[in-house]
């Protein structure tokens, strides 16, 4: 074990990182010029689980360090000790505020290595949970960002609209939350005529809703105030510091991997990428009300479009059987044993698959080794490297504006700690 | 795209590229790991090419293997819309890697959370610090010899 003395200099390795190499201003004593201010983690504003060290100059920031690894749950470390299939339910506890949208990342991964394709109705379905996904995360992204700002009814109209996705989600997947609703070949369950009534009838209101919200934000001066201006980031600085999502859009680049590397049928969809050229609070709040707009016109498109027939593909090898098959022939449950036992056993191989979250660009880079669980599975979650970015962005602004910059960054800490 | 990729680098690094790969349309180039930054610096500035951005840094345990670790950078091009993958592989024994924070700024976290989770240490990083686990924790987690359940006694409980 180590000794007191040694214990009290890792301690002081984060402040001496904060004071010397965070910024730019070398102060002698800190005590005489500034003060070090430690928010979180458990601070309401920093939406889970953050710590940040800040360095304040009166009341300015000058230097800054988060840590990260409150929520650490070792999920690369659980993944490479179970199967393909048995990681689903974890990918909810990703990003939980979309875990529908982390459960089609993940299928679509693995479906990639294994050479699996899922049928044309499997991904419509998979397309809607995900937008429906993308809508209930930016309400949340933005409900929450005014509350951090000051404007409370938003969050509670925010939260009334997604309190009917929650339900949609519920009657088609049996939970709000944990989700676990794709499988790897296809979902978990039909989308019902239902599901359609209801999905329909929150479309018809959305937009109105939405205007209605927007109009108490876009006027709302104190809220202008707090956002506009405030953690500037430019086009070039935030592709090095590796942002995407709608942070990266917000600065005026357009790179969306639904339209740049185009997964299951958006090809076959009409939708903008949304992006405006300010980067700052403000813009992102923006991309974010704008791209729920085109969340719902895609969502009347696949609707429309959403073809009949299976939802599961035939690959006895790599795609669990129906229940019922399983239970009366022979073939199947042989199938089934060894898909639950061993796992589906993809070639020898490594494959990066991504697609365009709420948060950003999450990616799974999975390494086999061609038994049933995976030799490597990496997640690139887009939390954790937007949040590099909130030193650059928070620098120079007041303390009150580190709680509007996190909340117009919008992190997941599930997500960004695995 | 990837027959332009392919002679560009070769023509540029004739001893560095050491292996092609192109599995389920992902291109990967495992090259030599001291002229990582040389490489990705050529990707980046390169008119044609232009990989601006850095997606994704990780480390891989081979455990078996001659050179144990790998550590694995996908780079995307914005332009090109096009997306590839390099490899290095570095031996246990000489656990060290350039950094290429001074190429792609964003590889900072990443290349700390390798360097938490496989003790690869990066040369030339500015800040290299565990990133999840705490920093009085002596192992390394995701190594292969790491066990599932975790070393007991290894995360000291806060003294009374």
């Amino acid at each position: 074990m180590n000794t007191p003395q040694e214990q009290s200099s890792y301690k002081s390795k984060i402040l001496e990182t904060l004071l010397t190499k965070a910024t730019d201003v070398v102060i002698e004593d800190t005590l005489e010029n500034g003060m070090v201010l430690n928010m979180g983690p458990q601070h309401p504003a920093t939406h889970g689980v953050l710590r940040l060290l800040i360095h304040l100059d009166g009341e300015t920031v000058i230097g800054c360090v988060p840590e990260l690894g409150y929520l650490h749950r070792g999920y690369e470390k659980i993944a490479e000790n179970s199967t393909y299939h048995e990681f689903i339910p974890h990918t909810d506890r990703l990003d939980y505020l979309a875990p529908l949208s982390n459960n089609t990342a993940f299928a679509l991964a693995v479906e990639k290595l294994a050479g699996v394709e899922a049928p044309k109705r499997a991904q419509y379905i998979r397309m809607i949970i995900s937008e429906m996904a993308r809508i209930a995360s930016h309400l949340v992204a933005i409900g929450t960002m005014a509350m951090d700002v000051g404007a409370l009814t938003v969050l509670l109209w925010a939260f009334r609209e997604r309190e009917k996705l929650q339900d949609i989600m519920d009657l088609l997947t049996g939970a709000r939350f944990t989700t676990s609703f794709t499988r790897i070949g296809g979902v978990a369950l039909d989308w019902t005529p239902q599901c359609t009534a209801m999905l329909e009838d929150f479309l018809e209101h959305f937009d109105e809703n939405l205007d209605e919200m927007e109009r108490l934000l876009n006027t709302n001066r104190i809220f202008l105030e707090r956002t506009e201006g405030i953690g500037v980031i430019s086009a070039e600085q935030a592709i090095a510091m590796g942002l995407t999502g709608p942070n990266l859009r917000a600065t005026g680049v357009d790179y969306d991997v639904r339209r740049a590397f185009p997964y299951l049928d958006y090809n076959n969809i009409d939708f903008n990428v949304i992006t405006y050229k300010e980067g700052d609070s403000l813009a992102r709040y923006w991309v974010r009300v704008d791209e729920m707009r085109e969340s719902a016109k895609i969502l009347r498109q696949c609707l429309e479009k959403m073809p009949s027939g299976d939802i599961l593909a035939h690959d006895p090898k790599n795609v669990l059987p129906k229940k019922f098959d399983v239970y009366t022939k022979m073939e199947e449950l042989i199938h089934d044993f060894m898909l639950v036992n061993f796992g589906l056993t993809p070639p020898v191989g490594e494959v990066y698959s991504s697609v365009e979250n709420p948060k950003g660009e999450l990616g799974f880079y999975i390494v086999s080794d061609g038994t049933g669980h995976p030799w490597r599975l990496k997640i690139r979650s887009p939390s954790f490297v937007n949040l590099q970015s909130l030193p650059l962005l928070i620098k120079g602004h007041m303390v009150s504006d580190i709680v509007a910059v996190i909340g117009s960054i919008d992190p997941v800490m599930g997500e960004a700690d695995k | 795209m990837k027959e332009k990729i392919e002679s560009k680098l070769r023509e540029k690094f004739p001893q560095a590229i050491l292996e092609v790969n192109d599995f389920r349309g992902d291109l990967t180039f495992l090259v030599d790991k001291n002229s990582i930054v040389e490489i990705c610096k050529f990707l980046k500035e390169d008119d044609e090419l232009a990989f601006d951005l850095l997606v994704d840094l990780c480390g891989v345990d081979r455990a078996k293997r001659k050179d144990r670790f790998e550590v694995v950078y996908h780079i995307t091009s914005l332009k090109n819309k096009y997306r590839i993958r390099l490899k290095v592989r570095v031996d246990e024994k000489d656990c060290v890697v350039d950094s290429v924070t001074s190429v792609y700024p964003t590889a900072n976290w990443h290349e700390r959370e390798t360097y938490d989770m496989f003790g690869i240490t990066f040369r030339n990083h500015p800040d290299l610090r565990r990133m999840y686990m705490p920093e009085e924790f002596e192992y390394h987690p995701l190594r292969k010899d790491f066990p599932l359940l975790g070393i007991p006694g290894s995360l000291s409980l806060p003294k009374k």
